[in-house]
């Protein structure tokens, strides 16, 4: 204990460690915002991709949706690495700088709102099509079924699919280090991996670990919560 | 009234062909009826009733609610036209995230009724299914009737002229079915609505309704008053449902003539007929299957008997064809 507590290592860990807090922060807040807006553009792909079927509520012309699920496809099977790289331009364009966290938000975007796009799709296929049926025969229109039976119905298996989601976006967001995004994942990476510090590259990723495991319980527990299915 | 003149409905079938479900249907349904249409399952009997409110589509022919054709309507006019053709399921369909009082608030909710005026109705409703300490309950704290009471309920929130039932008691036990027959004939009495019963249960029928089709394979076989068909079934479909004892033994006995007889509730003899049979024609029948059943309060009853050919089952049939308040058919296997 007193070689360890003498050693460079040591030092070094105490030196990093006043700004664990604020980068703690910042991989929560990039793990939010990144969620977010994955949401603000998978969910209402998501309900396209059930809402649009031959069949469905509201049926789209058969290109788009076979567009629409190329696309999905595509940007799902980009290595988060590669596809982090590729879209520098790209967030420079948007937020002006290609480095720091704000940056990185970008690219988590863009790998994570297809993935958020087939959840919601698994999820809202869940709702009993004779649900959907008899809100039609009480003359509910395409946009009223998607916004009051659809989306409410499969409220529960949205809220899981969504923690899957956000503990995904946490893990690539600790990625992003490598690009210079902030967060524990930068520590881990930039301190712990690069300048040989095991003890700072386990305990940058024992807190995520821990961050993960609160975000899962409390996800779960709200799924469980809003579910009137289960007789409490 | 709705008139459903030559509807034809075809799917394609997974192998690749067509299947017809419906083929030039036929039927009237005057306001105020509670009209049963039955069949086995696979007749098309739940493609039938999606057609009147446009679920289904027709390939052919025309459905006429009040004098208005359906199909022609646009998607605003046939949502409006919806709210006056309501209809309950056999698995209810109920939301399941929502308290009983907002699934009954839903329709309500897709037409902006104003909130208090909206709660005010839905109360009333609960009341009038016999639930109203229900209404913070959700479905899955509710039994399969019950459920369907709020269902009912919920069918009811915008004033419809017509409600459609499919297969609405099927999932219940029969005390509970019972229970929701007796609320949908209440609702036929009291608030005039007319009613579309699908079902593949006689009893159903017998109980309530007062017009049945038989649907077979996609066509009617047979239409009418309820108590006409049962005492006279003229088609085997309609025989296979009305008598679903009689009719398969029917085919298992060689060397016999078959006669099916229906004693119509009018009988004013006290002869009995078999007896009389035996003694008077010297013809010693076979009861191959009985049954009586009251419908709209009268006792109907058939026998199917086996006369030993010969001399004497020719005597039988005369005897039978002019016995009063029977009537009887020769079945041929």
């Amino acid at each position: 204990m007193a070689e360890l507590l003498a050693s460079k290592q040591w030092e070094e860990f105490m030196q990093i460690l006043p700004t664990i807090p604020f980068e703690m922060w910042e991989t929560v807040w990039s793990t939010a915002a990144a969620t977010l807006l994955a949401l603000v553009i998978g969910l209402p792909l998501g309900v396209c991709l059930v809402a649009g079927e031959p069949g469905g509520v509201r049926p789209l012309p058969r290109w788009l949706m076979q567009a629409l699920n190329v696309l999905i496809n595509l940007l799902r099977s980009v290595p988060f690495l590669i596809l982090m790289i590729i879209v520098i331009p790209l967030s420079r364009l948007i937020v002006g700088t290609s480095i720091g966290t704000p940056a990185s938000i970008v690219p988590l975007v863009i790998a994570s709102f297809p993935f958020v796009s087939r959840l919601v799709e698994t999820s809202i296929r869940e709702v009993d099509a004779g649900v959907i049926e008899a809100a039609q025969s009480m003359g509910a229109t395409p946009l009223q079924i998607i916004v009051k039976v659809m989306i409410p119905e499969s409220m529960p298996s949205l809220i899981s699919n969504i923690t899957i989601a956000t503990t995904t976006i946490m893990g690539y967001g600790a990625m992003a280090g490598i690009i210079g995004g902030g967060g524990l994942g930068k520590v881990a990476i930039n301190y712990g991996y690069y300048r040989f510090n095991g003890l700072l590259e386990i305990f940058a990723t024992a807190l995520l670990v821990v961050l993960v495991q609160i975000l899962q319980t409390v996800g779960t527990r709200m799924a469980v919560r809003c579910d009137k299915r289960i007789q409490r | 009234m709705i008139e459903l003149q030559h509807l034809t409905k075809r799917f394609a079938s997974t192998s690749g062909g067509t299947v017809v479900a419906l083929k030039d249907i036929n039927l009237t349904i005057r306001d105020g009826d509670i009209y049963g249409i039955i069949g086995m399952s696979g007749a098309g009997k739940s493609t039938l009733v999606r057609c009147i409110n446009m679920l289904e589509r027709p390939d052919e022919g025309s459905v006429l609610v009040n004098g208005r054709a359906m199909q022609q309507l646009s998607a605003a006019e046939l949502r409006a036209a919806r709210r006056e053709i309501t209809m309950i399921f056999q698995q209810f369909n109920l939301l399941m995230q929502r308290t009983c009082l907002d699934n009954i608030l839903f329709p309500m909710e897709l037409t902006k009724t104003p909130k208090a005026q909206a709660e005010a109705r839905a109360r009333q409703l609960l009341e009038l299914v016999g639930l109203p300490d229900k209404a913070d309950a959700y479905p899955a704290q509710l039994s399969g009737g019950q459920k369907q009471r709020i269902a009912i309920a919920r069918a009811l929130a915008t004033d419809p002229k017509v409600l459609l039932c499919d297969e609405a008691t099927s999932a219940l036990d029969p005390n509970t079915t019972q229970a929701i027959l007796q609320l949908i004939q209440k609702i036929n009495r009291e608030l005039g609505i007319t009613v579309v019963v699908i079902t593949h249960q006689m009893s159903v029928v017998e109980q309530i309704c007062n017009r049945v089709a038989i649907l077979d394979e996609g066509t009617v076989v047979e239409e009418g008053e309820v108590q006409a068909i049962f005492s006279h079934p003229n088609s085997a479909a309609a025989r296979r449902l009305v008598y679903p004892a009689g009719a398969p033994k029917a085919e298992a006995l060689p060397g016999h003539r078959l006669v099916r007889v229906a004693f119509n509730g009018t009988q004013t003899t006290d002869k009995p007929l078999v007896a009389s049979l035996a003694i008077e024609c010297g013809a010693l029948v076979s009861i191959l299957a009985a049954d009586t059943r009251i419908v709209n309060g009268q006792t109907l009853g058939s026998m199917l008997l086996a006369l030993p050919e010969g001399d004497a089952a020719a005597r039988a049939m005369a005897y039978i064809q002019n016995y009063p308040g029977i009537t009887c058919e020769e079945v041929n296997v």
